[in-house]
């Protein structure tokens, strides 16, 4: 195998338009990238305007305790979305570990960690099968996402179960300073945003959603870079399960379902494209933050929570608004 | 010599393939029952097929216009529907074409919704309509938030009426197919929308008006789904907001089953019926023999992914 450098790969990245344009374009696309984080601020500042008790270690301690598994949840969705495939059963198998968690994991400890290791298993396995059979993924996680829910019925025919002790004990550590919640979302944004954009293995994962022949041509196996971003995948979405069963300490087979979609709008408000490989892991764990807190901004302006998901999609739409009038500015000097 | 020529034309109806799936089913619940119920079963299937049917076919039209075009909108657009019609019916018989007609109404609007989203946000159309989803929802949950309002006598009776053994529903719904299967083969509308999901650039530079046909799909989805709506508020004795739920997920195996290529360019319109028979005769099968929901879950999402991953052997242009 004939590695090639992946400093070749980077060159795309570089703007074809005429140097006079330069200084214009790159602030487009320094606008673009702070966008994610310039509308969580916004949105942080009015919550703190409208609630000022919000603005403590207990009050964002509350606001975000829930945070942290839509977090992993949309990390685990933007590793799929880096190859250009969707998971739509992502919600269903947060479920089903939260459940696994809930009964296995806390009565038969080694069973239970098989069974999560199997899962992530399965989830490489689903890489390979989608790979090599050309399948389109989302029909294939739209088939898992019923095996997930009836793997979770199966274990908990009703809402019930109880997390392990260690479990509800590791999500309620109280850390100095910051909330416990802040400082995984940081870790995690860090850590992924270190993997995948900055090492030479990222690039690689990268490239296979970019341009997958050109990777197929220089020699890397598109089928261990997809089986690799559907485990690691898999991974995040056992560790948002565990983090959601140890803070509500109870599972339920329907738990987490709405965590697809979330996931999805997550990563997209943080800069995330469905093609080409254009992802950022410091932006989908901003723009979870951002879903997150649009629901808390509500409950302060006493707006029934009958409109908390339309107001989700209300900031999806306005935040895609915005990054719209963003690239007309970048088109504009060529 | 005559054998390749017959399976050839076989595999070119992969339509064929889920009604005999249906078929087997079908036979296997009865040898189960031994004959019992068997004009039952064939009745609650064709009921409720149709209604995966009448969502499946606009669904259909959005994916044969290319990848990633997909309706994500349908379920909460269902709920939505449903509350409206009921509403503006209020229980009368006098007010079922007013109702129908905002239901309808509601279709279009949504449609248009999601069309411009697309178009003036330059946003893949999953996200456009996921977007407009939650935001459906929402008005669904405030809107409908009030007392059940069961249908007026004549809406129910249409809805769950049967003519020898064969729903109203089903009837009407197999001319819609007929329709939007001339309409896909036969009119400008849909050879056009062919051209688009076979290569978009090359439809356009053959004088395709892309765009337009791209928004009257999207409201023909809409519009299906609103009256998906409003039809299982009737047939189920009024609107639920959880009644278009399972409704995405079947949509999309309904059209894949059904042999509608993933990559858009290619439908098949019969194999909608065939998919929708499938799905339900499989359900009502595990069913009879006793499996529990969690076993039926998974044995249904098994058998999806084996169908999915034994029809898509064929090769298609765009199949990255």
């Amino acid at each position: 195998m004939n590695a090639p450098q992946p400093m070749t790969l980077k060159k795309p990245a570089a703007p074809n338009v005429p140097g006079s344009a330069t200084g214009a374009v790159n602030r487009a696309r320094w606008l673009r990238n702070a966008l994610p984080a310039i509308s969580l601020v916004v949105l942080l500042v009015t919550i703190f305007i409208m609630q000022p008790r919000a603005m403590s270690y207990m009050g964002m301690n509350l606001m975000l305790n829930l945070a942290v598994p839509i977090a992993l949840a949309t990390i685990a969705q933007m590793l799929i979305i880096t190859v250009n495939d969707l998971d739509l059963s992502l919600g269903s198998f947060i479920s089903f570990v939260a459940c696994v968690a809930a009964t296995l994991l806390n009565d038969h400890p080694l069973l239970g960690c098989l069974v999560l290791v199997g899962c992530i298993g399965v989830y490489a396995l689903l890489g390979a099968l989608i790979h090599s059979r050309r399948l389109p993924a989302i029909v294939v996680t739209l088939g898992m996402s019923f095996i997930w829910v009836g793997g979770a019925v199966l274990l908990l025919p009703a809402p019930g179960g109880s997390a392990p002790q260690w479990l509800q004990a590791l999500v309620k550590i109280k850390t100095p300073v910051l909330p416990f919640a802040i400082v995984v979302c940081v870790v995690l944004a860090v850590a992924v945003h270190l993997f995948l954009m900055r090492s030479r293995f990222g690039v690689v994962l990268r490239g296979a959603g970019g341009n997958p022949l050109a990777m197929a041509k220089a020699g890397w196996s598109l089928l261990r870079i997809k089986v690799t971003l559907y485990a690691l995948a898999g991974g995040f979405g056992v560790l948002s399960g565990l983090f959601l069963v140890g803070l509500t300490t109870s599972a339920d087979a329907n738990m987490a379902l709405r965590y697809t979609l979330l996931s999805i709008a997550g990563v997209i408000l943080g800069g995330g494209e469905f093609t080409g490989g254009r992802v950022s892991p410091v932006g989908a764990v901003l723009g979870a933050l951002t879903l997150v807190l649009a629901g808390s901004l509500l409950s302060f302006i006493r707006i029934s929570p009958d409109w908390q998901i339309g107001a989700q999609g209300a900031i999806l739409i306005l935040v895609l608004a915005l990054r719209t009038a963003v690239n007309r500015l970048e088109v504009r000097p060529v | 010599m005559n054998l390749p020529i017959a399976l050839n034309r076989i595999r070119s109806k992969p339509w064929l393939w889920s009604f005999l799936a249906a078929l087997l089913v079908w036979l296997a619940t009865l040898a189960f029952t031994a004959g019992e119920g068997a004009g039952a079963l064939t009745s609650s299937a064709l009921s409720f097929s149709a209604f995966f049917v009448i969502v499946g076919v606009g669904q259909m039209f959005v994916i044969t216009t290319g990848p990633g075009n997909i309706d994500l909108s349908i379920p909460a657009n269902i709920a939505l529907s449903g509350a409206v019609g009921m509403k503006l019916m209020d229980s009368q018989n006098g007010l079922i074409a007013l109702g129908v007609a905002g239901v309808l109404g509601v279709g279009v609007l949504v449609g248009c919704a999601n069309y411009a989203l697309i178009r003036l946000l330059r946003i893949p159309p999953i996200i456009a309509t996921l977007s407009a989803s939650f935001l459906l929802q929402s008005m669904a949950i405030a809107y409908g938030r009030s007392v059940r309002i069961a249908p007026p006598e004549l809406f129910y009776q249409f809805s769950t009426g049967k003519w020898l053994g064969i729903p109203y529903l089903a009837l009407a719904v197999a001319l819609l197919t007929v329709l939007a299967g001339y309409l896909l083969t036969r009119t400008r509308y849909g050879r056009w929308t062919l051209a688009i999901g076979q290569n978009m650039r090359a439809a356009e530079l053959a004088g395709v008006r892309v765009e337009r046909v791209r928004w009257a799909t999207y409201v023909l989805s809409a519009v299906f789904a609103s009256v998906c709506g409003v039809l299982l508020a009737g047939f189920s004795g009024g609107a639920s907001l959880s009644m278009g739920e399972e409704y995405l997920l079947a949509s999309i195996a309904v059209v894949v089953i059904g042999g509608t290529s993933v990559a858009g360019g290619f439908s098949n319109v019969p194999g909608l019926w065939g998919a929708a028979l499938f799905l339900y005769l499989l359900v009502s099968m595990l069913n009879t023999f006793g499996a529990s929901a969690g076993v039926r879950l998974i044995l249904t999402g098994v058998i999806i992914i084996a169908v999915i991953a034994a029809v898509s052997g064929r090769k298609t242009l765009r199949s990255l």
